[in-house]
């Protein structure tokens, strides 16, 4: 071999071992661990169930023990007040209430709610190991340390926060807003100061990603400068959690917009909504110093009015909380995040309720009347805001210790509408689109889809579940409104490519597969796809039904297919319960 | 169990009846009709009892109305392109569309259209529905407020996004059912409407849904759920229903001839204008068929010799046809995007965002053929603080919508009370009633 043929032979080799390695580093962990299908599959009780791939995910979790410590300290404060008021309204009705869910079902409407899909045969194995007593605390306190958590809640106050439009292509990254949202929840940051950021953001959209929230106006208005009005608009509905934006137009007419104070309220003007947008005047953009304090006086005509007028900034509501000096953006931010403004802890409470329930405690979720009427706990867990200190994940502690929380949807009573009203049940809420594409995608892996995962399984996960939604039609900003499904949807569902290929025979991805491969008996396999999709054991006539069905199949994978496909397509996977 | 026994059949008399009348008690966002029924209506297509349908085109990015619908040849504005007579007495368009010339007696153009926003996502916003984005509420697109006025149509959604684009039509406030069914390019088959597998294994998967899965999730929980809540058992129906619908084939455009597919042309834009036609004819109410390429902040006139060569055969095979099948009386056909572009060529040759004046062209359903609303100034004064002083009868967007209302029998100013409480109507502009016949 001449010299020549060696170097050609060596970058060959080269090629390929950068092949090997880049392939290696995407497929890492594409399929489940070793032992892990067994694990997961053999139910609790089982000899095997000592197995290592299991005993290795338990403890590669965190301790349990300061877990359950932790989440039972001063967060569950409060709690015991808000169950008392739903306890005093329902007595009041004198209304029949629904009893305790069992654990598997809790853990699931907190995976739903705080990272957006459903459990996984892992996770549940896991919980199963522990006593009864600590499961649902430690589920929730490994998925509040889960960075999944923090990018899924970002995710929700984004669109709250600046909405789901692309924006102005050259002055705002949504991505990057998003991923600093992201690092805020994860490092625990308060919510006050991430509100008080956000309304005095200065500087430029990269290295500032907070000052996406004004940037986002940008494309609104002829001057292409932030615009005042859509920045009043969002601060008024995400961080007070009021609608008054029908005042920029007119005075209200309808007794909609109640303000002025708790012992004199008046209908809202005009004048309310252009003040408040007044202190957004001064925020104003140019392409060196990107978002910048600059003097600009605001004006405005009013309806009927002959010509404009300069609007001097104020606040519609709670004057004497609005301080003295500071810039305008810092005043603002200043009165919004008051400790006695309690209209914004109100807002977050609502709002954070609504993520656990998928339904808000007043709705809609940005309409909160300033002087009532309220829902039973609002005020209370408005005031366990403040008590916490602003704390997101111990207002969520909070939220899923309530009685209302880890109420059944079922009863022995009939289930009335009313009943839901009331909270005297736990609702059944639609899932998300998001919700659906996760659960889907989820059930088909016997292991948790996270940031541990492969990286190729991560990029497949992240690209359907986009297809899924893009098909299935995002909910937008109104994410709390309940809606019928369409058509489209539910073909979606049932020939559509996700359901298929997470449903169909695959060795490496599938858990249908895995399922068909480890479990033995056909009543194993039936309990491991109910817990896969649905995260409960079936019930005596499911097990029975489908145990026959596996029977008598005279293909077991194609029956373990059709199960997965009759779970995905069920009402009880695209509804919380 | 024996589900054999237990299982209805899917589309006996009495089912059939009752859960056409459920899905038109959840909303109407599909009607079901007996396929004898279209099938009639098709071949009496000249009847103008027939319900008034519209046809959308959208020119995404926005097209500029000096190269296709308003030129000023000859002018510092005019750029590369030359007038040319049209069928239509003393009308010109770009010899760009020699094609639409020729129906340009069916077709009448609104060459004063004005809006204030010149972003795309905002104006996309603002002329598919009418209204400027507002943070309170998604308004619905023209195809959702004809759907929801009336139930009448076909078997399929009877409204279909075609090559949806940025902002494919939607429901906003009056609920996703009234989304736009979407599909690409219809050399492709219809997505999710094929089942997965074999009929008896489908069956078998249906009874075990219905009849395990869904009674047991909905024992002992909120009553009437089913019926009420979660619609499962009427939108499983519904949805088999259109899985075994005759209509779908109105998506499949490789059944036509070769010389009527050649008429529209060979290109995704050119599929989704004849299935727009077919569907039509089936009772589908709304078809939107999305053309991009036209943000020409560059190159101008050689990306639209390119776009204008895509759209212009398809748009007059299109109205031919329609005209042909006696099918323009009781459909409208509107083209046009979210703004114009500025009468000045910037440096990099091409034309940028312009709303202060371009072009939406409008046929059937009544609409004045051969005439022209509005003017454009061949020496316009740049200054975008008065606008519309370069225009002849200028006109809003939400004029325009009221126009196509009207043109659809669609009660315009109709006022619903929308989720916020906030009473609203279908448009807030005023028909350009010169344009109707």
């Amino acid at each position: 071999m001449t010299r020549k043929n060696w170097k050609y032979l060596g970058r060959w080799a080269v090629l390929a071992l950068v092949g090997l390695i880049t392939f290696s580093f995407l497929a890492s962990g594409l399929g489940d661990r070793p032992g892990l299908p067994l694990a997961s599959i053999t139910p609790v009780g089982n000899s095997s169930l000592k197995n290592t791939a299991l005993k290795s995910s338990v403890a590669s979790s965190l301790p349990l023990s300061p877990l359950v410590e932790r989440a039972s300290l001063s967060s569950l404060q409060g709690v015991q007040d808000i169950d008392d008021e739903f306890r005093r309204a329902w007595q009041k009705e004198d209304m029949e209430v629904a009893g305790r869910a069992d654990w598997l079902t809790i853990c699931r409407r907190l995976s739903l709610a705080l990272v957006g899909s459903g459990m996984s045969l892992e996770e549940i194995r896991a919980l199963e190991v522990l006593p009864e007593g600590e499961r649902i605390i430690t589920h929730r306190e490994r998925l509040l340390q889960d960075r999944r958590f923090a990018e899924y809640w970002a995710e929700r106050f984004a669109r709250s926060v600046v909405g789901t439009e692309d924006g102005p292509f050259l002055v705002y990254r949504r991505r990057r807003f998003v991923t600093w949202l992201t690092e805020q929840i994860a490092t625990n940051q308060s919510y006050d100061s991430i509100v008080r950021q956000l309304l005095t953001a200065k500087g430029y959209f990269t290295d500032r990603p907070e000052v996406n929230f004004v940037t986002v106006t940008m494309n609104s208005n002829e001057e292409g400068q932030p615009d005042p009005i859509r920045l009043a608009g969002r601060t008024t509905r995400a961080f007070l959690g009021m609608r008054i934006d029908c005042l920029q137009c007119h005075d209200d007419f309808l007794g909609n917009v109640k303000l002025g104070t708790p012992s004199d309220s008046r209908e809202g003007t005009q004048q309310d909504f252009h003040q408040l947008a007044a202190f957004y005047s001064d925020t104003r953009f140019n392409i060196l110093q990107g978002v910048r304090s600059e003097h600009h006086p605001y004006q405005y005509k009013y309806l009927d009015a002959e010509e404009k007028v300069e609007v001097a900034p104020a606040v519609p509501f709670a004057a004497e909380l609005l301080p003295d000096t500071g810039s305008n953006a810092e005043r603002l931010a200043a009165w919004v995040t008051s400790p006695d403004n309690r209209q914004t802890r109100r807002a977050i409470a609502n709002r954070a309720w609504a993520l656990m329930f998928g339904k808000p405690l007043h709705s809609p979720v940005d309409d909160i009347p300033l002087y009532g009427p309220l829902p039973p706990a609002l005020d209370r867990l408005a005031d366990i805001v403040l008590e916490q200190h602003w704390d997101l994940r111990q207002l969520i502690r909070a939220i899923s210790e309530t009685e209302v929380f880890q109420m059944s949807s079922e009863a022995k009573f009939e289930i009335e509408e009313q009943h839901e009203l009331a909270w005297a049940v736990f609702p059944l809420v639609r899932l998300r689109p998001e919700q659906v594409a996760r659960t889907v995608m989820q059930s088909s892996r016997l292991s948790t889809i996270n940031d541990a995962s492969a990286f190729l399984l991560q990029m497949i996960a992240f690209g359907a579940e986009n297809d899924f939604v893009t098909r299935y039609g995002d909910t937008g900003e109104d994410e709390f409104e309940q809606d019928s499904i369409t058509i489209t949807q539910r073909l979606l569902m049932m020939n559509g490519q996700m359901v298929r290929e997470r449903s169909e025979q695959n060795p490496v991805l599938n858990a249908s597969s895995h399922i068909q491969m480890f479990a033995k008996e056909n009543s194993t396999a039936v309990d491991s796809v109910y817990l896969a999709v649905l995260n409960r054991y079936p019930n005596k006539v499911e097990r029975t039904h489908f145990v026959t069905r596996f029977t008598a199949a005279e293909s077991r994978i194609a029956a373990i297919e059709d199960l997965y496909w009759v779970l995905l397509n069920s009402s009880e996977l695209a509804w919380n319960h | 169990m024996n589900l054999d026994q237990a299982q209805p059949r899917v589309c006996s008399g009495g089912v059939h009846f009752h859960r056409r009348t459920l899905l038109r008690g959840i909303g109407g966002g599909l009607f079901f009709s007996p396929l004898s029924g279209w099938l009639t209506q098709a071949a009496e297509s000249g009847d103008t009892s027939r319900p008034k349908s519209v046809i959308l085109l959208w020119l995404e990015g926005g097209a500029s109305q000096l190269e296709t619908f308003d030129p000023h040849p000859g002018t510092k504005i005019g750029g590369q392109v030359k007038g040319i007579s049209t069928s239509a007495k003393g009308i010109e368009i770009s010899d760009l569309m020699p094609r639409t010339a020729e129906q340009m007696h069916h077709m009448a153009l609104i060459r004063s259209v004005t809006s204030k926003e010149g972003d795309h996502e905002r104006a996309v916003y603002n002329v598919k529905t009418g209204y400027r984005p507002d943070p309170t509420l998604i308004h619905p697109t023209v195809g959702a407020i004809l759907c929801h006025e009336s139930d009448s149509g076909a078997d399929i959604p009877r409204h279909v996004s075609i090559l949806p684009g940025m902002s494919p039509a939607r429901g906003g406030f009056l609920g996703a059912k009234y989304d736009a069914f979407k599909i690409y390019d219809p050399a492709s088959p219809v997505p999710d409407v094929t089942a997965t597998v074999d009929d008896p294994r489908l069956q078998r998967r249906l009874d075990d849904l219905r009849l395990v899965a869904e009674s047991q999730f909905e024992r002992r929980r909120l009553r009437d759920a089913a019926a009420m809540r979660t619609f499962h058992p009427a939108s499983t129906d519904a949805a088999r229903q259109m899985m075994n619908s005759e209509q779908l084939g109105a998506f499949d455009v490789s059944t036509e001839s070769k010389s009527e597919r050649d008429a529209f042309g060979n290109t995704p834009f050119g599929r989704g204008c004849l299935a727009a036609s077919r569907l039509i004819e089936v009772g589908v109410r709304c078809v939107e068929v999305t053309l991009g390429g036209w943000d020409t902040h560059i190159n101008n006139h050689s990306f639209h010799v390119s776009g204008c060569s895509t759209l212009d055969v398809a748009l007059a095979a299109l109205v031919h046809r329609l005209a042909e099948r006696d099918l323009l009386k009781t459909t409208l056909v509107v083209c046009g995007g979210e703004f114009g572009r500025t009468p000045q060529i910037n440096a990099a040759e091409g034309r940028d965002h312009w709303p202060h004046g371009f072009t939406v062209a409008m046929a059937g359903c009544g609409v004045r053929g051969g005439s022209v609303f509005g003017a454009t100034n061949a020496n316009p004064r740049l200054d975008t603080e008065t606008p519309t002083d370069n225009l002849e009868d200028p006109v809003t967007v939400a004029d325009v919508h009221a126009t196509i209302l009207k043109a659809l029998d669609v009660p315009w100013n109709r006022e619903i009370v929308t989720p916020i409480g906030r009473p609203m109507k279908y448009a807030d502009g005023t028909p350009i009633d010169k344009v109707l016949s």
